[in-house]
């Protein structure tokens, strides 16, 4: 730290205190005790397992390579169904529910406070209960008798004759799977979004329409986002992570594992079946890895978008 | 010049130009809406309007028949639901507390003092952000089993202790507070810890209650905990219990059960959030990631 002790010569006191520093350490002792035996070593542990073959009963034995090679030769269930099932999910739910939240703070931004505050209510309160919990009530509209909400609304309409059994075609569980992931996908980072918005700098607004722009688009484009690039950011990571952590739902609505024709098999219900199910945890260790690993890509590609130069 | 004056982003006052905007919402504001304001009306509907043909969203006669019916079919189990209820309120509030006191420690070691491996460890957390719990389920099962965890409340109350986004609001917003001020404080012989809870903490209000809020939701609806770490019946929790009783109950009857259960869930939530909704909006100003 040669150029550091110039630096420092300006900095506060509080900014100079010695390396080493010992209430540092102890402040930050409870969590990073916690973060590290339950965030670092399960990941640890899951790189570990992948590697071996392991049944929760006999001692773990090292294969190597083998659970990656089969994941990506042999298993054909994940090859074709629940890796191009996770693409089209995590696409649609993550990406597609960050810029629709996005808009939604763009436009709740340009209200006044009443109307703004009920309906950032509206929309933030989905995410609020957890999808487990809702999956009761999607059960309940997609019923797939002639008493289910959606069937009997169709069949009035005359859009539909007979009742379809929406949670068991595997035609139509996924695109389900990515509706209620949507409705719920408005959190914390479209609430940080929408702060965000409202954050700005008014004389930057004026600023720029002084220097001609003409429009609430290209004012979005040129000036809204690149004020909150950070915000931005922070809201992309927010809607991978809920699109993946939410993407157990397809077995809690089909009440089944694996789901009617693996039609909305996600990647964490494969873990699922293999961990809990078949007791393959070398293997199901290998799926964890290949989730984080895509969780950081898909992260790692927004923060490039968003990149403060 | 243009006609164009730049939009107005937080207007004081309502105008007829914001109408337009309120109406390209709407269709979306109602299919967020409706499943709330549908479970809101389920949940109070009497026998007869559940098995009403054609279903009916809005109930008519509301009655508390089913949340009556809730608490009577937990007396008939072995396990009355004042212990789940207990369970639940044990487990979040020690989840809410220690978060909040555990992340605003290390919030302020990270944004205030000055230590070996500092920036490494702000890298770690801030990566740490995009961390899916659901992928390391089995090895944090093991890990929990290993510790000897398993059918006590710590193997509810630790796993969601260290929560990288709440630690990372709290710094964004310790890191608003000026140096001066701690320096002063300093300056007249104050310790660490004095500064902690004598500036730090009344300063930070607003993200004590964001941490609150995302503690709260995490671990009010958790059943990932009582599915996999608990076996002892009479140590799981509320949100576990409602569960079950959705998947025992899924006909038509037991539907009025099932969304008076989630209703519980849902009203403790929205209530915290409304409560403590300026000082979230505030903490979120801070939220980017730079």
């Amino acid at each position: 730290m040669a150029s550091g002790k110039n630096v420092s010569a300006r900095k506060t006191k509080a900014a100079r205190r010695e390396h080493g520093n010992r209430a540092a350490y102890a402040f930050l002792a409870p969590y990073v005790i916690l973060f590290t035996i339950f965030i670092i070593i399960p990941m640890v542990v899951a790189v570990g397992l992948s590697f071996t073959s392991y049944d929760t009963i006999q001692a773990p034995t090292f294969k190597g390579f083998l659970n990656y090679i089969n994941l990506l030769t042999a298993d054909d269930i994940f090859m074709q169904k629940v890796l191009p099932n996770t693409i089209i999910y995590a696409l649609i739910v993550g990406p597609g529910g960050y810029v629709l939240s996005f808009l939604v703070a763009w436009c709740l931004a340009q209200l006044s406070s009443v109307p703004r505050t009920i309906l950032t209510v509206i929309f933030y309160s989905p995410s609020m209960t957890g999808a487990v919990s809702m999956t009761v009530l999607w059960k309940i509209i997609f019923s797939g008798d002639q008493m289910g909400y959606l069937n009997s609304f169709l069949m009035r309409l005359g859009v539909i004759d007979a009742p379809i059994i929406w949670l068991v075609d595997s035609r139509y569980l996924l695109p389900i799977i990515i509706i209620v992931a949507l409705w719920s996908s408005m959190g914390v980072g479209f609430l940080a979004m929408l702060a965000g918005i409202l954050n700005a700098d008014e004389e930057i607004y004026e600023a720029a329409a002084i220097d001609g722009v003409k429009n609430r688009f290209q004012e979005m484009i040129y000036i809204t986002i690149p004020t909150m690039k950070p915000q931005m950011l922070f809201g992309a990571v927010m809607a991978i992570v809920g699109a993946f952590q939410n993407g157990a739902i397809g077995v809690q609505l089909s009440g089944t594992n694996p789901t009617p024709n693996y039609a909305g098999q996600l990647i964490v219900n494969h873990i699922e079946d293999y961990g809990f199910l078949r007791y393959e945890m070398g293997y199901a260790a290998a799926v964890s890895v290949v989730l984080l690993l895509m969780v950081f890509a898909f992260s790692k590609f927004f923060g490039r978008l968003f990149k403060e130069d | 010049m243009a006609g164009y004056k730049g939009s107005n982003i937080n207007p004081k006052k309502f105008e007829i130009g914001q109408l337009k905007i309120i109406l390209a919402l709407l269709p979306l504001a109602v299919f967020m809406g409706i499943p709330i304001v549908f479970i809101v009306c389920h949940a109070f509907k009497p026998m007869d309007e559940l098995f009403a043909f054609p279903p009916q969203i809005l109930v008519h006669k509301p009655t508390l028949d089913n949340f009556v019916k809730l608490f009577k079919a937990s007396a008939d189990s072995n396990i009355p639901m004042s212990r789940y209820v207990f369970n639940s309120v044990i487990v979040t509030g020690s989840v809410v507390l220690l978060s909040i006191l555990f992340s605003t420690m290390a919030g302020f070691a990270l944004s205030k003092l000055r230590f070996k491996g500092k920036y490494a460890l702000l890298e770690i957390n801030n990566t740490a952000l995009m961390f899916v719990s659901v992928a390391v389920m089995i090895p944090r099962y093991l890990v929990i089993d290993a510790l000897g965890m398993k059918d006590t409340y710590f193997a509810h109350i630790l796993p969601l202790l260290a929560m990288p986004v709440g630690l990372f609001l709290v710094k964004q917003f310790i890191d608003q507070i000026p140096d001066a001020l701690l320096d002063a404080a300093y300056m007249d012989g104050a310790s660490d810890f004095k500064i902690y809870r004598s500036i730090i903490i009344p300063l930070i209000k607003p993200a004590i209650a964001t941490t609150a809020i995302l503690a709260f939701q995490q671990v009010w609806v958790n059943v990932e905990s009582s599915n996999f770490y608990i076996n002892d019946e009479s140590m799981k929790t509320l949100a576990f219990y409602l569960n079950t009783l959705a998947n025992q109950n899924s006909n038509v009857a037991g539907q009025g059960i099932q969304a008076a259960g989630i209703l519980i869930q849902f009203i403790p939530n929205l209530a915290i959030f409304l409560i403590l909704r300026k000082s979230f909006m505030n903490t979120m100003a801070h939220s980017g990631i730079k």
